[in-house]
């Protein structure tokens, strides 16, 4: 499947901010389950550098910008060709090993209420394969978070999640990670773009799933929002511990100030391979 | 054997002779009025009060306003005393290096099946953020402090190693340049090996890890927390010896390829930044989001090339208690050489027989948590009573992984200024290894000496002291 995305977040300070640093992870990996076409991150007169490709296989680099900064903007397009591998990621180049993503972090801490998930759904497959149980786990997760906007917060943990049982992509894919780790199987946050059909959920904005390593298999997504794996409908951007270490943008700003944030995602299908210059 | 029947090996004597090394000291205290004594140490205090040398070394924490107590009396190591020391910690420096670039790149010595590679890439010490770096020269950890005891003329063992940021050094430089100040005829009826040319070899070194990106002379910078930090007298300290600049995260920026200074003449890049402020708190845009410490963007930096680190993130995965265990198996991996320093036979709790010995010896054992430092969450068996052996029982049955246990080490002792007159004390020692383009180690480093009669334990927070350490020349 061929699609473009247009994917523009704009910083509107109310007061003039001295200085802007980001660090993006914006530029999508090849692997066999999708091709880049043509990608373009335009920030327009900022300062770009430091790019470097960095052990998750994921192209980093810094943006900075000197003050008087009232208004910033990043457009990211471009055009990829996608397969639908049911989620196995493969032919991706990487070297951190799978076993460092059995780490948790504040937003995937495990809890007797997580624990007590897991082992219910993990209930009569104690000979089942890897796989098997990565599925249940996704299972339960969609089962004890219902998809609902404006329920949860960026800061809020699986733990918080599944207590208030709603939760956007996010929390659902920190409970899924959290389920995971106590399962003893790997997981990480995975950022990328959905193509939405009239039945899929949360993709507004940036999308998220998780990942979870299977052996034999390698990696292999599980978007627990849509009770699927990424198909052909998925870009995959890049991955992390948890929302947080994942983010495709993390930044700073000198000087205090009160910001507007505007995000707006297009994924179509189909789509011009764009010639960059 | 009970702690009554335990026998100390004192450094001084042996028997009633005093060893070959200590007799011009043992003539020099002897002939020393206590007059004389007593206002030698009112100096000794008021030279350090007036340097500013009052913070816990360590990162250990108390009072940063207190002095820690100096005691007057030197530790003495023999040239072949301290050819076999020198030779055994380059050589734990070296492996400590080459086991932090392999987990982070192939990670054989775990495909080799010699240490566990949960220890490795679950530690919380392993920085994901730095798979695949290869800082320059491949050093990881450039200034690498070894943990020491003695327990008999020619026992030694390492009690752990510091990867990251070993503090203290600059006690050893005071102590010496406080002693030669006070007493400096004992400076030239011993030939002392100098420890003055630290500073010199610590540039050397963090200017020899200068990125590629660096064309000319290496612009070098000390990263410290802030004059709030218990260490800030050590980092200015060095910054000074160094004639290099001393800064907070606040002072640089990152603009593109490079990290830069401010300066009143405008922007000035920095090369190699020696941090003193933790992993975490480097930089918010990789680590933690809320740190006020550290220089947005530094990470990019370091890792596209354009700045060196030291040490490099991630440093520390070699040396928390449980990977200690290894380090004799990283020595015969990468170097493969015989280990000339021992490890202290260790118990991990994580091992269900392990834990089993350890929680039917709790009186004789010391147990320490798996990350804890300065002597803290510690139990020293024998010292401690029923209660808190009890605790401990209690704790380690709930997070076996969370400790380790190793026998109550007989601590060698060295005579110290007390009350009563000169009394055996026990000590322990930390030398500081430099690891760039070349391994160099100054001949010395920092005895700490616990004061308290009969007490094992060292650290400044519970009672230890510091002394000078001689090595003496061949």
């Amino acid at each position: 499947m061929r699609l473009s995305v247009r994917h523009v977040t704009r910083y509107v300070f109310e007061a003039p901010v001295k200085r802007l640093i980001q660090s993006h992870r914006l530029w999508p990996s090849e692997h066999g389950g999708q091709r880049i076409l043509s990608w373009q991150v335009d920030t327009g007169a900022a300062n770009a550098g430091a790019g470097f490709r960095d052990g998750a296989g994921d192209w980093t680099q810094t943006v900075s910008m000197k003050g008087p900064v009232t208004e910033f903007a990043i457009t990211v397009s471009g055009v990829v060709e996608t397969e639908d591998l049911s989620g196995v990621l493969r032919g991706y180049r990487e070297q951190v090993p799978a076993s460092a993503y059995l780490t948790s972090t504040r937003a995937t801490a495990p809890t007797v209420e997580l624990r007590t998930l897991a082992a219910d759904a993990l209930d009569g497959l104690d000979g089942a394969s890897t796989l098997d149980r990565a599925h249940a786990l996704a299972r339960a997760v969609r089962d004890a978070i219902a998809y609902a906007g404006g329920r949860t917060e960026p800061a809020t943990t699986a733990a918080e999640a599944l207590e208030g049982g709603q939760g956007v992509c996010q929390d659902q894919t920190h409970v899924l990670i959290a389920l995971a780790h106590i399962a003893d199987i790997p997981a990480r946050y995975v950022t990328g773009y959905l193509f939405a059909t009239e039945d899929s959920v949360g993709a507004e904005a940036s999308h998220a799933w998780a990942e979870l390593f299977v052996g034999g298999l390698g990696w292999v997504g599980f978007d627990a929002a849509n009770g699927c794996c990424p198909d052909a409908r998925y870009i995959r951007l890049g991955s992390g511990f948890d929302a947080s270490d994942g983010a495709p943008i993390r930044g700073v700003v000198e000087g205090a100030a009160t910001e507007t944030l505007e995000v707006s995602v297009a994924v179509t299908q189909g789509g011009q391979q764009q010639v960059q210059q | 054997m009970t702690r009554q029947e335990q026998t100390f090996f004192n450094e001084m004597l042996t028997g009633s002779d005093v060893r070959a090394a200590y007799e011009s000291l043992q003539r020099w205290q002897a002939d020393m009025p206590s007059e004389l004594r007593t206002l030698k140490q009112h100096e000794a205090e008021e030279l350090f009060r007036r340097v500013g040398i009052t913070f816990a070394v360590y990162g250990e924490g108390g009072d940063p306003e207190r002095l820690i107590p100096f005691d007057m009396f030197p530790r003495v190591f023999t040239a072949d005393e301290w050819r076999k020391l020198d030779r055994g910690i380059r050589q734990r420096a070296a492996a400590l290096n080459a086991f932090i670039a392999d987990v982070y790149d192939r990670r054989e010595i775990i495909k080799a099946g010699r240490i566990p590679e949960h220890l490795v890439t679950r530690n919380e010490a392993f920085e994901k953020a730095v798979v695949g770096m290869r800082p320059p020269r491949n050093v990881w950890s450039h200034i690498v402090g070894i943990d020491l005891v003695r327990t008999g003329r020619d026992q030694f063992y390492v009690l752990e190693d510091n990867c990251r940021t070993p503090s203290g050094v600059s006690y050893m430089l005071q102590n010496r340049e406080i002693m030669m100040r006070m007493f400096p005829q004992l400076f030239h009826e011993n030939r002392i090996a100098p420890v003055d040319g630290y500073a010199s070899a610590l540039k050397r070194t963090l200017a020899s890890v200068a990125p590629q990106k660096c064309d000319g002379e290496p612009n070098v910078v000390i990263l410290t927390p802030g004059q709030f930090n218990s260490a800030y007298y050590e980092h200015s300290f060095l910054a000074d010896l160094m004639g290099v600049d001393l800064v907070e995260g606040q002072d640089l920026f990152v603009e593109g390829d490079f990290v830069w200074m401010k300066t009143t003449e405008g922007p000035r890049k920095v090369d190699v930044i020696y941090r003193r402020i933790d992993d975490a708190f480097l930089d918010p845009l990789c680590f933690r989001p809320d740190s006020m410490l550290g220089v947005p963007g530094l990470m990019n930096v370091y890792r596209s090339g354009g700045v060196a680190i030291c040490s490099a993130p991630g440093a520390g995965v070699a040396d928390d208690k449980a990977v200690y265990t290894f380090v004799p198996e990283m020595v015969r991996f990468y170097l493969g050489e015989a280990p000339i320093l021992e490890n202290v036979p260790t118990w991990q709790c994580a091992k269900a027989d392990d834990c089993k010995y350890v929680q039917e010896n709790l009186s004789e054992l010391v147990v320490k948590e798996v990350h804890g430092s300065g002597g803290y969450g510690m139990l020293v068996g024998p010292k401690a009573d029923k209660a808190q052996i009890e605790a401990f029982r209690a704790k380690i049955a709930e997070r076996p992984e969370n400790y380790i246990a190793q026998p109550t080490l007989a601590l060698s002792t060295v005579p110290t200024f007390v009350d009563e007159g000169v009394a055996p004390r026990h000590v322990d020692l930390r030398p500081y290894c430099l690891v760039g383009e070349k391994i160099e180690l100054v001949p010395g480093g920092l005895t700490r000496v616990a004061l308290k009669e009969g007490s094992l334990v060292v650290n400044s927070s519970q009672g230890g002291g510091v002394k000078d350490t001689w090595v003496l020349a061949e």
